[in-house]
């Protein structure tokens, strides 16, 4: 795959010199959070961790154990019933739903265990469409769009709709999409859970490419071993509390 | 969704069809619920006595009676200003009344209908007749100048009697009392086993004279009479209601079928896993159409009532239009909806689960539809529009499924041409109220009688005294001398024979121009020369003449040719009326005066100053001036008219709306993930709105662009029927009533139409968490 170099950049917006912090500060700050259904059912309980700049990070644990609705908390999708979420300095779980959407749009990237893609949108479409959506111009986004498809290896798929492409390519394009409006952080849900293993190895090299560009990265996956093998930490869920975890900031 | 539906479809349509019931033979339906009398007649009481008549009940053919009721003829005063803030102050003479004596309303012919207020029960009471010329209000006080005493009544009720069988009701006491107890006058009425035709009814009519004896029937009319009276008022109110009626059936049925098929249609992915558990086809056709049909009965069961309420305002005033009565909505429209909804649902939840019970397995529960790619074009090219992402997003989305996107169009097609339409007649009746009252003048002054319109009353309700040439000669000089006046014309009125025409013609011949003054031309043109008239439809239709052709006219023998160059649109009660210059009947009527005046003063006139000035010079001759303008809409029967069409036009606009909105609430459900992926990008709650209401903008628009010119086309068909109906010609003034700024105006109404019924799926969308519509989907 051509690794453009300015393409896969991390950049923050809002802080242009996140980047001189980007070692020691933390990015993700979760503390004593917990998130009760309405049915009474605890999917958190009372967790608490950080993840600094730059780091790349695995949340694994069985399903049910509370991984994917801590990333929903952390992407501002959901809000915990008690605790608190800041990412970048923004109390996100303090959010209204305005605030929020602006936050995804600026902060974070987010990659779907099933892709999400819109299938009537062609590929630049969907991968332009957060920068659309935050007012860039078409020409400015496509542009943008084009760069990232040309560098994650789909430039010839940019006019092909979702359903024509392999469970790999949409992934890329996912990755794509996340990675339009240059966020502090990715955020990916299961980002092999449906892929076969060729394409779970190249979704492994395109996240060690992302980190290696200095994004921050934190997935959540079942899959261990992907875990070991493409993050630096991991931090193990089980009936939504935290049972295992390296200090933020180490490295395996 | 399906159950709100249905509840909206069946409202639509038990209105529909209860204005297309009421507007079939609403006479004989009203005539058969009150037991109508076939034949009212009077007699005089000093030659028959009460057991006479009471005993014609048992002649043959005489299948019902009641009577004998004491009657007496009043002429009734009110104070103006007191109970008529609208009229000029003083004392009003009405027109002389026929007051009938009867003690209960529900007697077993003519069983009257107690609009308001209550029925007779002591000394001083009466209750009016709807149809009667005379104050309705509760507590009207009528003084009965012409009796001893001057009795005052106070009026305690409204009631309808489709026979027109009195004016006014009191206690048969009270009607004794008004007579000096010396009743001369009794009325019967009867109902006969055979009274279809005018013949049977001079039959009756003859035996009953015959029986009586002598001179004692001294009058009667017969129910074939009002029957053909009302029917002639009731059609020219059927065309608009039924086309009302038809548009709320058609909308009705649309709600129900977009609801339906789209919420079978939605529910593939269920189907998909019904189906690899075995289901067959035909089991899931069972399946979905069971279960659009529980909550249809659950809905149809609401919309009835919610109906038969809404019904209830409607009937009113479709009651006041028809001058019938209704007992409600009838049990068979109710019926009939009932059935016609449930197989409407049925057919459609059928069709919607067949086509989806035969998809495959695999595809189901992808949820996906047959035509999957179906809008990716315009997704693609709408995506190329320089316009917001969250505006082209919702662009495209009509094209995604075209079959739902049809069915909002045709809700706002018939929603903008139920408002286009409403809006037509609304302007063509009060051009035909104009055009009736053509009254352009400023000031009026009348010299003797009373002419057709709003001319011509005293200040004390009574005509003002008849003036000579001499006087004539002096008011023209008045006007004329008068600083502000512009220009003016008097009309004198006269008797003329038609060799071929039964009874008189009325003449009018206007000194001056008189064709700024309002006159409407249905064809033609006005007159501009001796010889030349204009004439009503119903002249020409009457004498068989048209434009062009020259007919005689006789005034003692002495005949007049004139040449008919213009039908002109006069709908009053005189029907049979020229109207032509002075000049053309000099010499055949030489001491016709004028007996009105109408005058235009120039712009900037102080009207009212005008009228003081001309006031004090006609002072002498007894005579005033007064303002005759902006009389417009002061019909009843248009007020009426506007009342149920403004109801009927919001119920319709509603209903459109909620056909959008059902489809909208179903296209939102499915597109429930799409919109958990633009949140979870980074779409605003307001982008989301904006995304909902551009999914409509050109729904609304085509629907506008449609349903525009329908509305058009409906108002050309219904009011030439109307005016057919009515016998009148409508000029162009009444036809011609859209202008360029309403049509854009009417087009951007099915915009709002569209955005109003995608403004709650809208919000919900909007505060909908991207999270909750992911999990959910």
């Amino acid at each position: 795959m051509d690794q453009g170099e300015p393409v896969l950049r991390p950049m923050c917006r809002c802080r242009p010199d996140a980047y001189l912090h980007r070692v020691t500060s933390s990015l993700i700050d979760i503390a004593r959070v917990s998130r009760t259904y309405s049915d009474g059912s605890v999917a958190l309980d009372d967790v608490s961790l950080q993840v600094v700049r730059g780091e790349s990070v695995a949340i694994v644990g069985p399903s049910g154990s509370g991984k994917s609705t801590l990333l929903n908390l952390i992407a501002g999708l959901d809000r915990p019933t008690a605790g608190s979420v800041t990412v970048d300095g923004v109390v996100v779980s303090g959010l209204g739903e305005k605030a929020s959407a602006l936050y995804r749009r600026r902060t974070i990237g987010i990659v779907f265990q099933s892709f999400n893609l819109l299938d009537d949108l062609t590929v630049i479409d969907n991968v332009a469409l957060p920068a659309r959506l935050m007012g860039t111009s078409r020409r400015a986004a496509a542009r943008r769009a084009n760069e990232l498809l040309g560098s994650l290896g789909l430039a010839d798929r940019r006019d092909a709709y979702p359903g024509r492409l392999s469970g790999g390519e949409r992934q890329r394009v996912a990755v794509a999409r996340a990675l339009m409006n240059e966020p502090a952080l990715l955020l990916a849900d299961e980002p092999t859970g449906a892929l076969d293993s060729a394409a779970r190895a190249e979704v492994g090299r395109l996240l060690a490419d992302l980190h290696a560009a200095g994004h921050t990265l934190v997935i959540v996956t079942h899959d261990e071993e992907f875990a070991d093998r493409h993050t630096q930490r991991t931090i193990r869920l089980a009936d939504g509390r935290v049972v295992g975890a390296t200090p933020a900031g180490a490295s395996r | 969704m399906t159950a709100v539906a249905a509840v909206v479809a069946v409202t639509a349509a038990v209105l529909g069809l209860t204005l297309l019931h009421e507007s079939t033979a609403p006479f004989d339906r009203a005539f058969a619920r009150q037991h109508g009398s076939h034949l009212t007649a009077q007699f005089d009481a000093t030659q028959v006595t009460a057991a006479q008549l009471t005993a014609t009940a048992t002649l043959p053919g005489v299948i019902a009676s009641a009577g004998p009721f004491p009657t007496v003829t009043v002429t009734p005063s009110i104070i103006r200003g007191e109970q008529d803030p609208h009229g000029p102050p003083g004392r009003a003479t009405l027109s002389p009344i026929t007051v009938v004596g009867r003690s209960r309303p529900d007697t077993t012919v003519d069983d009257l209908t107690l609009l308001t207020g209550r029925w007779v029960s002591a000394p001083g009471e009466i209750v009016v007749a709807t149809d009667a010329d005379l104050p309705s209000e509760i507590g009207t006080k009528l003084t009965l100048d012409d009796l001893p005493g001057a009795p005052v009544l106070t009026v305690v009720g409204t009631a309808r009697s489709v026979s027109l069988t009195a004016d006014a009701w009191m206690l048969p006491a009270e009607v004794e009392a008004l007579s000096q107890h010396v009743v001369t006058s009794m009325q019967m009425l009867y109902r006969f086993a055979h009274a279809a035709t005018s013949g049977d009814m001079s039959a009756n009519r003859a035996s009953l004279a015959a029986a009586v004896g002598g001179d004692a029937l001294t009058g009667s009319h017969s129910w074939l009479d009002v029957q053909q009276g009302t029917d002639r008022n009731t059609a020219l109110f059927i065309p608009f209601l039924v086309a009302f009626g038809t548009l709320g059936v058609i909308m009705s049925v649309l709600v129900v079928v977009t609801v339906v098929t789209g919420a079978v249609g939605s529910g593939r992915h269920r189907i998909g896993i019904l189906k690899a558990l075995g289901f067959t086809p035909g089991q899931v056709v069972r399946a979905y159409v069971a279960q659009a049909l529980v909550p249809t009965a659950i809905g149809i069961a609401a919309g009835l009532v919610a109906g038969s309420l809404l019904s209830g305002p409607i009937l009113h005033s479709t009651d006041q239009l028809y001058g019938t009565t209704t007992s409600g909505v009838d049990p068979k429209v109710d019926a009939l909806v009932a059935v016609g909804a449930l197989a409407v649902v049925a057919l459609s939840a059928l069709a919607a689960a067949w086509q989806a019970g035969r998809l495959r397995v695999l595809d189901a529960l992808a949820g996906r539809a047959p035509h999957a790619d179906r809008g990716h074009r315009a997704a693609w090219l709408a995506g190329r529009l320089p316009l917001p992402r969250s505006v082209s997003l919702g662009l495209a989305q009509p094209f995604a499924r075209p079959t739902r996107s049809s069915s909002m169009v045709l809700a706002v097609v018939f929603g903008t041409a139920a408002v286009t339409f409403a809006i037509g007649l609304g302007t063509s009746l009060n051009a035909v109220q104009a055009a009736k009252d053509h009254d352009n003048a400023d000031v009026s002054v009348d010299t003797f009688g009373s002419l057709p319109g709003p001319h011509g009353i005293g200040p004390d309700g009574s005509p003002p005294p008849s003036i000579d040439a001499a006087g004539i000669t002096s008011i023209v000089a008045a006007i004329d001398a008068q600083e502000g006046t512009a220009r003016s014309f008097s009309i004198s009125s006269t008797d003329a024979t038609i060799p071929a025409l039964a009874g008189t013609t009325t003449v009018f011949a206007f000194n001056g121009d008189a064709s700024w003054s309002g006159y409407a031309m249905v064809s033609g043109r006005w007159f501009t020369s001796a010889g030349e008239a204009v004439v009503p439809t119903t002249f020409l239709h009457a004498t068989n003449t048209s434009i062009g052709d020259t007919i005689s006219l006789f005034f003692e023998g002495r005949a007049v040719p004139i040449r008919i160059v213009g039908e002109v649109f006069d709908p009053h009660e005189q029907t049979m009326e020229v109207l032509t210059d002075a000049s053309t009947i000099a010499t055949a009527a030489p001491d016709l005066l004028p007996d009105h005046f109408s005058i235009e003063v120039r712009p900037g006139t102080d009207i009212s100053a005008y009228i003081t000035r001309l006031g004090a010079q006609l002072q002498p001759l007894g005579l005033e001036a007064i303002p005759t303008g902006g009389n417009h809409g002061g019909s009843d029967t248009i007020a009426a008219l506007d009342a149920l069409t403004a109801a009927l036009t919001l119920l319709l606009i509603v209903v459109s709306a909620l056909g959008v909105l059902s489809a909208v609430v179903l296209d939102t459900r499915d597109r429930a993930h799409d919109l958990g992926i633009h949140r979870s990008l980074g779409m605003t709650p307001r982008q989301t709105r904006t995304m909902v209401f551009s999914s409509v903008t050109i729904i609304g628009l085509i629907g506008g662009l449609a349903g525009t010119p329908l509305g058009i086309l409906v108002h050309r068909i219904v009011l030439p029927a109307m005016g057919h109906s009515a016998g009148v010609g409508l000029p162009r003034s009444v036809l011609s009533v859209y202008r360029a700024p309403e049509l854009v105006a009417l087009i951007g109404e099915g915009l709002l139409i569209a955005l109003l019924g995608a403004a709650l799926p809208a919000a919900w969308a909007s505060r909908a968490r991207s999270v909750d519509v992911l999990r959910a989907e």
